[in-house]
């Protein structure tokens, strides 16, 4: 099972009181099959255009846009029907039918598809209500369910018929931290079980930062930054990012400089990955080259299953440059930040 | 008693006057649903950025509708006399007033569905339609189960209009309940009449409404 999607110079444009306004230009990206693929953006920057082009809510307006090589821009009704089958889609404000009950809902996409007898479509409901936790409120109406559990019955519902791609626009804004964190638990499940295809949008850091692989960061239609979230977002290139990285981890670039004028020594940001995290790489190096640090600021987190952890620090004395030589042979990341 | 109280009141008159309301509503109603049904999905699916956009075709019907529902229902009623002969065979009493009912009411209550259907969420089509479903499966899957509280209440609004537009049967000898109050009652002065069918007719246009609240709330779960 593979399924790649690529966006080939894919151009979108909304036609408003007669004149072309662009929402995307240039979109070059491809998603890898089985991988939860973030991408991020600020409200406008066109990330439900982008989601949406995938299952053809939207029709570029050029470019091709390839799933599984197919330019399903040339699809006719029928073989879009299909296409759509295989991928399922969750939505901020979850799109429920609320004349169906639970289970109806979940029929759905089975009912429409019409290729299931009526035991087999309440089996399968039964294993889809099962895995998202709702066996026992089948029979309820939407209106009767918590946000958190209509996005789970959304969920159950694009899984239906078993795509192997799942599209979720802004799926937990609409719900409290935690219950975002259940969802997102569950969405990252069905990723590793059933090896689904993620692509998910979003304009929470913490949520591309909780379950994404790659990310893509779009501002103004483009995409200005991508690849691995722990790269992106570890050392932010483009200034987008850089705000949402700021916003996200409540610093104040400015303030910072501020603060840190009357810090003597030379200002470096260190950043660990992975087990490093966990090895007392600091203090040895400290020691062995006689050098005396204070931290400024710093963090120790989790990118999906990577920890890291990324420190400012001021060092004085002894030898700063064999430090520096040193934490990068250790496979640390040095960033200087002010020389002294 | 009642003899003294309601001198001029003819019961048997009265009852044949029931009777013809009853069976104008019904057959009037029915076929005002029937074709109004329709056509007010086809005004949906071809307005602006909807499904089937088609605004030459909407604006056609939209024309037709409006001009329709601007004629007062006597004109109609006159007007229709050829037609209704044409269909029913006869432009006399209650199969001569039923198509003229039918023809006035049905742009009414198409107009009523395409409301009802405009007021279900966007995002529940689109979340259809992302489920491959077709046009059809569309409007009889997602958007008729989601906007049938509000076409009930359409079709309640839609009956008590065809018990006014009733009362005018008489014209062409249609009879009814509104009739009798309009001859009798008003013409002849007989206001024990008219009070007997007024109140009639009251009874009815009340159960109607009820009938159709009660028929909204049960198939509403928002
Ligand atoms: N149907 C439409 N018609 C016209 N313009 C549109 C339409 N949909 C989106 N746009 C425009 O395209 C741009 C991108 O919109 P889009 O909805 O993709 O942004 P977004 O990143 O999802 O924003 P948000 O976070 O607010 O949902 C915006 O400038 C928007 O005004
Ligand atoms: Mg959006």
């Amino acid at each position: 099972m593979t399924t790649t999607i690529q966006f080939k110079n894919i151009h979108k444009s909304y036609r408003v009181g007669g004149r072309d306004i662009p929402a995307l230009s240039g979109i070059d990206l491809t998603i890898n099959p089985g991988e939860i693929f973030g991408m991020i953006g600020h409200s406008g920057a066109g990330k439900s255009t982008l989601v949406r082009l995938i299952n053809l809510l939207e029709r570029p307006t050029g470019g091709e846009l390839l799933i599984d090589g197919a330019d399903i821009t040339r699809f006719d009704n029928d073989a879009l029907r299909a296409l759509r089958r295989r991928i399922g889609m969750i939505f901020q404000h979850f799109n429920l039918l609320s004349s169906k009950t639970v289970a109806d809902n979940v029929a759905f996409p089975l009912r429409l598809a019409g290729k299931k007898s009526r035991a087999e479509t309440d089996a399968r409901v039964a294993e889809l209500l099962a895995r998202v936790g709702l066996s026992e409120h089948a029979s309820k109406y939407p209106s009767q369910l918590s946000g958190g559990q209509k996005q789970r019955v959304g969920i159950a519902r694009a899984l239906a018929t078993e795509p192997k791609i799942l599209l979720c626009d802004e799926a937990t804004s609409a719900l409290d931290p935690q219950t975002t964190q259940s969802v997102l638990r569950l969405l990252a499940e069905i990723n590793r079980e059933l090896g689904l295809t993620i692509v998910l949008i979003t304009h929470e850091m913490d949520v591309i930062r909780t379950i994404c692989d790659r990310v893509a960061v779009l501002d103004g239609g483009k995409v200005v930054e991508h690849g691995p979230v722990a790269d992106v977002f570890l050392h932010p290139k483009h200034i987008t990012t850089k705000r949402f990285v700021q916003e996200s981890e409540h610093v104040d670039e400015n303030e910072q400089d501020d603060d840190f004028a009357h810090v003597p020594g030379r200002i470096i940001r260190l950043t660990f990955r992975g087990e490093a995290t966990y090895e007392p790489v600091l203090g040895k190096v400290a020691r062995d080259c006689g050098v005396d640090f204070s931290i400024l600021a710093g963090r120790i987190d989790r990118i999906k299953d990577t920890p890291y952890g990324q420190l400012t620090l001021a060092l004085t004395g002894g030898d700063v440059d064999a430090a520096l030589a040193r934490f990068e042979s250790e496979g640390l990341t040095v960033e200087a930040l002010r020389d002294a | 008693m009642l003899e003294t109280l309601l001198p001029n009141v003819d019961w048997i008159d009265l009852w044949q006057a029931c009777h013809d309301t009853f069976s104008m509503l019904g057959w009037s109603l029915l076929f005002t649903l029937v074709l109004g049904l329709p056509l007010g999905v086809l005004l949906f699916l071809t307005g602006k950025r909807q499904l089937l956009s088609q605004p030459v075709v909407y604006g056609l019907l939209s024309f037709v509708v409006n001009v329709l529902r601007s004629v007062p229902f006597v004109i109609l009623l006159i007007v229709m006399i050829p037609l209704t002969t044409l269909i029913t065979g006869t432009s006399f009493g209650v199969a001569g007033v039923v198509p003229p009912l039918v023809v006035g009411a049905t742009p009414f209550f198409a107009r009523l569905v395409e409301t009802a259907l405009r007021e279900v969420d966007r995002g529940i089509i689109e979340a259809t339609q992302a489920m491959g479903a077709t046009t059809r499966q569309i409007v009889f899957g997602a958007l008729l189960p989601e906007a049938l509280p509000g076409i009930l209440a359409a079709a309640t609004v839609t009956a008590i209009t065809l018990v006014s537009y009733s009362a005018m049967s008489g014209l062409v000898g249609g009879g009814g309940l509104g009739d009798l109050a309009v001859r009798n009652g008003y013409q002849r002065f007989q206001t024990d009449v008219m009070i007997v069918t007024v109140i009639l007719l009251l009874v009815l246009v009340q159960a109607l409404q009820m009938a159709g609240d009660r028929l909204v709330t049960h198939f509403s779960r928002k």
